[in-house]
This record gives C-alpha cells, structure tokens and sequence, in this order.
C-alpha cells in the first residue's frame, strides 16, 4: 500500500511545498464519483431484493421501488415455507456441499502433499494430466457422467452430486502449492529423527497445512452451493432437489405471482455464502486468483 | 535435450557424493521405497476419482459422437453423420452465433470495465474506501448464478421492474427487455457482467500491484502524467494479466448456461439460446445424446482453438518485463 501512496506523490506533489494550503483534489473525487456510482449498481440490485423480501407479498410490485426496509414484514418468509420444502432443500444443500468441501479438502490435501513432497517415478506428468483435466468444461463430460452415474444405480440421489466432483484438479494444484510454499527443512529435520514418511506428514505437515486446507474449502463451498447446471440433470424428484434448483422452480410456479415470497427464499438461500464473504474473503479472493502468476 | 541428460547425470553424482555426509541418509534406500508406497495411496482417491469421472467421460463423450443412442435402443455407429446433422441444424447454428456474439460483447465489456475500475481503484486513495470498492465489485461473485437472474428478471420486467421505473424517471418509454430478441440478449449480457466484472478487475488488482512504482516514477520524470502514464506504461505492464483475465473470461463465457436458462429459457424464439443450452436440450430433453456428444466436442474444439490463437497472438503483443 506505501509503494503506491508514494508512486502517485511523487508524480504530482512539488519537491518542495511552497504554502501548506489544502488543496481540492479532483482526480481522486472524480474517480471515487465514478466508482461510487460502480458501488451503487453492484449494490443496488441485492439491496432492492433484501428490502423487496421485507414488504408485504400485495405491496411487493408496488412503485417507486424500495431499497431500505424501513418497516420489515416477514409475510413472505413465512409463505416461502409453506410454498417451499425450504427445510429440505437447505438440508440437501448443505449435505451436498459439506460433503464435497471436506471430501475435496481431504483428496487435493493427500495429493497435493504427495505431488509436492514425494519423490515417486512419473510425478511430473501425472501433475500435468491433473492440470490438463481443468480445461475440460463439465457440459463436455456431463453425458457419459450421467450414464456413469445411471449404471452405478444412483441416478436421482444425493451421492450423483456428490462423488463426481470430489477429485479436483484445481484444488490439488492449490495445496501442491501450499506445501511447496512450506520449509523443506522440516522434512529433512523429521527424516534426521527418524521420521518415516507417513510420521512426517501426519505429525509435521497435515497440522501446518489446515489454513490452505481452509481456502480449498471455501472455494469448494462457494462453488457447489451456488451450483445450478449439474444439480437440474442429475436430480429429478423434487425431494433431491438442491436451494437454486428449488428456487428457480418456486419462480417458475408462481409466475409473477409474489416478488416477495420469491425473493425471501433468494435471500435466505444467500445467507451461507454472505456469512463465507464476511469471515473468508481474503481466503476467497486468494484462492480464485491463485496460479495467475507468482 | 541434449543438455539436459549430462546436466542430470551431474546432480546425480553430486548427490551420491553427498550422501555418506547426510546422518539421515542411512536408511535413504527403504526412506525412497515407502515414500514411493505412501504417494500412491495419497493419490489413489484423486487420480481414481479423475479417471472415473474426467478422463473415461471424455474418451466417452467423442466416441459417443459417433453413434446415435437414446438410452433405450442399442447404441448405433453412424460415423460423422451426427457432425453434419448438427452443422446444419438451424437451431444449433444459431445458438453457436448467439454464443460468439455473447462472449465478444459480454467479455469486452467485463474486460474493459474490470481495468477501467482496477486503475481507479490502485491509485491514491483512503485505506478504507478502497476495501470497500475492492468488496462491493467481489461481491457479486459469491452468489449463484440462479438466484442473481431470478430477482434480475424481477428488476427487467417491462411493467413493474425497477429499471425501466428509473428509465421513467428520464422520459424514456418502458423498454420490452425480455419480450424482444435484442433486449433479451442486452439483459442476459448485462446479468452475466454484473456478475463476473469483479473476477476480472480482482486478476488487474493483482497485475497492477506487481508494477514497480520506479516505472511511473521514471515515467513522471520524462513528463508522463495522467492519460499518457497509463497508456505507455500501465497497458504495456499490464498485459500478461490482460492476457491471462481474457482467456479465463472467454473460457468461461463460452460455456455460458445459468443466466440464459433462468431468465429467457433462450427465447423469445431462439435469440438467447446458447451452445450449452443446446447440448443440454438436445442429451436430456430430446434424449438424442450422440448428437449432444457432436456438440460437445465441437464447442471444446473451439475452446481450444480460441486458447491456443491467444496464447500465439500473446507471443507478438504480450510485453514480458
């Protein structure tokens, strides 16, 4: 942050500053007009539904809009319940994602440790067959994993959601990284003792590695909660159904029926991933631009 | 090649010549063998998982695109016909136009806004204030794509929305958004932006502060400022980010599906349908998944082609410091 403060001072402050009188600063109020009104329209829309949820569902379409819920009425959370297994739907969800996200934390861990700190013969093109595997989109594969899934017998089951997106490629390349990024001498210390290489990685490296473990799991959690195209093929009774695919059927129900009631399950289905942005962003924002140079 | 192997054979040696020196090098020879045992074991979940679920399926979607299968016959080989079904089925032709013409125009936009307020954002201001813009444009990002174009249909609709109220306030007549084919596109362009600028402008942020600040000061002291700085310093730094914020943008909106699927469902009559969308309807609703498999395997041909041409122009334009 000081290097920038002193890149643009250089640039416009003179050497030596004849009075020290304030002066108005229209380049920086011009850009913080510009990225206020940027604010407002990234903003605006999730505020307009938080506050729209918080009308009455008869006064929901009423103009001028709101975009402040001054006087909050929860008629519409408590018709989402009743239009909407909401339970069941959160409960599928956070099935699905709590399992992938620890399944994935531990999978990319174990491979990440082994293609970081193992030597075995072949390493290096099996890492660049992991790599390879990321360019592929999902649309490709999602027919023959489909079929997979059919002659497995868990066609229409949790478990279809589940089990095809544990092994991932992105989150191996993370904790490689990770456990690059981690003292080689350590190793070299726990092998002096004695250490065989199991003891090294469950006393030395696995309690040193939970913080990169962590942004594996953020990023896993935020992806498959959010998930819509994979969870519309492979479920198809309503019990199975995950929070969007819920949601956008409850619209599609209801039509233009009640803003409110809709927008009151968009918000409670938002609530996981504001709590994810409010305690992990750094972790967010450092794992979704990981591997862009460095 | 050639000098790889005596380079190797070198460390070798050297190693071997260490070895007597290290304490721990005693049991070096069973140390090797149980770190080989125990790699295998860690990988065994991943690589499996990756075989059974990446590599079979994709082995699988192109050999698929060879037979005519739906599900409930036998499967029949029919060689390219399903390529040349798909090339001239009108549906798919112009969901492959529509596709384009999304990623030019949404990735342009998302491109251009994403450096525009990364540069705005790096330069000298408040701590705080620039936390605060930092999280309001990564906001977004972390809400899925169906709940976004649920309320976004809700603030486009011609006769209650919130947009064309504001639109009201201007004069301006309420606008048909999702009922016109051109206005449908607008919005799913303008939804899919809102959503993803920040990913993009987050990749800038990065490329931004990796520039040292003696760049701009030896630019400042040839008489550099303001628009010039920018133009002949910050573009020409900047662009092995750009590069890297522009292939991940068109990768990703090729395979655009959510926002068109939930707002428009690709109509009115096929303007907002896409590729994915067609492999989608064609495989799950039409049950016709040797066609679906052609698709497929046409889009990532694309996907590859697009990959490998950026990287090559890259070589011409992309300033390495």
């Amino acid at each position: 942050m000081s290097i920038t403060t002193e890149r643009v001072s250089t640039g416009t402050a003179p050497a030596v500053p004849a009075r020290p009188r304030p002066k108005l600063n229209w380049n920086l109020i011009l850009r913080i007009v510009l990225l206020m009104i940027a604010a407002v329209l990234t903003l605006g829309p999730v505020m307009w539904t938080l506050s729209t949820s918080l009308r009455s569902p008869s006064e929901s379409f009423k103009l001028p809009p709101s975009f402040f819920p001054w006087n909050p009425d929860f008629t519409s959370y408590a018709q989402v319940f009743q239009q909407l297994d909401i339970v069941l739907l959160v409960l599928n969800s956070a099935l699905v994602t709590g399992l992938i996200a620890v399944g994935q934390m531990i999978t990319a861990a174990m491979a990440g440790y082994a293609f970081a700190n193992l030597k075995f013969r072949g390493r290096g093109a099996l890492f660049s067959i992991v790599l390879a595997t990321m360019m592929v989109p999902v649309q490709v594969t999602i027919v023959p994993v489909f079929m997979l899934i059919r002659g497995m017998g868990l066609s229409d089951t949790l478990l279809a959601l589940i089990l095809p997106a544990i092994p991932t490629a992105f989150g191996t390349f993370l904790m490689r990284q990770y456990f690059l990024g981690l003292p080689a001498d350590l190793a070299e210390a726990a092998s002096i003792d004695g250490a065989s290489p199991w003891r090294t990685f469950r006393s030395v490296y696995a309690p040193l590695a939970v913080p990169g473990m962590a942004i594996v799991g953020i990023l896993a959690f935020n992806f498959h909660w959010n998930e819509f195209f994979r969870p519309l093929i492979m479920t198809i009774s309503e019990q199975n159904f995950t929070l969007p695919l819920g949601l956008v059927s409850l619209q599609g129900n209801l039509g233009t029926g009640s803003i409110s009631v809709v927008l009151a399950g968009v918000v409670l289905s938002m609530i996981p991933a504001l709590v994810v942005f409010i305690f992990g962003q750094r972790a967010l924002q450092d794992g979704l631009t990981a591997g862009s140079g460095k | 090649m050639s000098t790889t192997t005596p380079r190797r054979e070198q460390a070798k040696q050297a190693k071997q010549a260490i070895k007597p020196a290290q304490p721990g090098a005693a049991h070096t020879p069973s140390g090797r063998h149980s770190q080989r045992w125990l790699a295998w074991i860690f990988l065994a979940p991943t690589v499996l998982g990756m075989g059974l679920f990446t590599l079979v399926p994709i082995v699988a979607s192109v050999v698929l695109a060879f037979f005519r299968w739906d599900i409930i016959s036998a499967p029949t080989f029919v060689g390219f016909d399903n390529f040349a079904e798909v090339v001239q089925d009108p549906t798919v032709r112009v969901s492959f136009l529509n596709t384009i013409v999304f990623v030019i125009v949404a990735v342009a936009l998302q491109l251009g806004l994403a450096l525009a307020l990364a540069v705005m954002v790096q330069e000298k201001m408040p701590a705080w204030l620039r936390g605060f813009f930092r999280s309001a444009f990564f906001f977004p990002l972390i809400l899925s794509a169906a709940s976004v174009s649920i309320f976004m249909r809700y603030l486009f609709n011609e006769q209650f929305g919130v947009v064309n109220w504001f639109l009201s306030l201007a004069g301006i007549p309420a606008v048909p958004w999702l009922t016109t084919p051109g206005g449908s596109a607008a919005v799913v362009i303008l939804v899919y932006v809102w959503q993803n600028f920040g990913f993009s402008f987050l990749l800038f942020i990065g490329g931004l502060a990796s520039i040292p600040a003696e760049t701009y000061e030896a630019a400042s002291l040839d008489g550099a400022t303001g628009w010039r700085k920018h133009v002949h310093v910050t573009l020409p730094l900047l662009s092995p980010t750009t590069l890297l914020a522009s292939v991940m943008a068109i990768i990703s909106a090729l395979q655009v599906f959510d926002q068109p699927y939930v707002l428009t469902r690709g109509g009115p009559g096929d303007s907002t349908r896409t590729a994915v969308m067609v492999i989608f309807e064609s495989a799950f609703q039409r049950l016709e998944f040797g066609q679906a498999s052609a698709i497929g395997v046409l889009l990532t041909l694309i996907i590859m082609a697009i990959t490998a041409a950026q990287f090559r122009l890259s070589k011409r334009f992309v300033f390495y410091q």
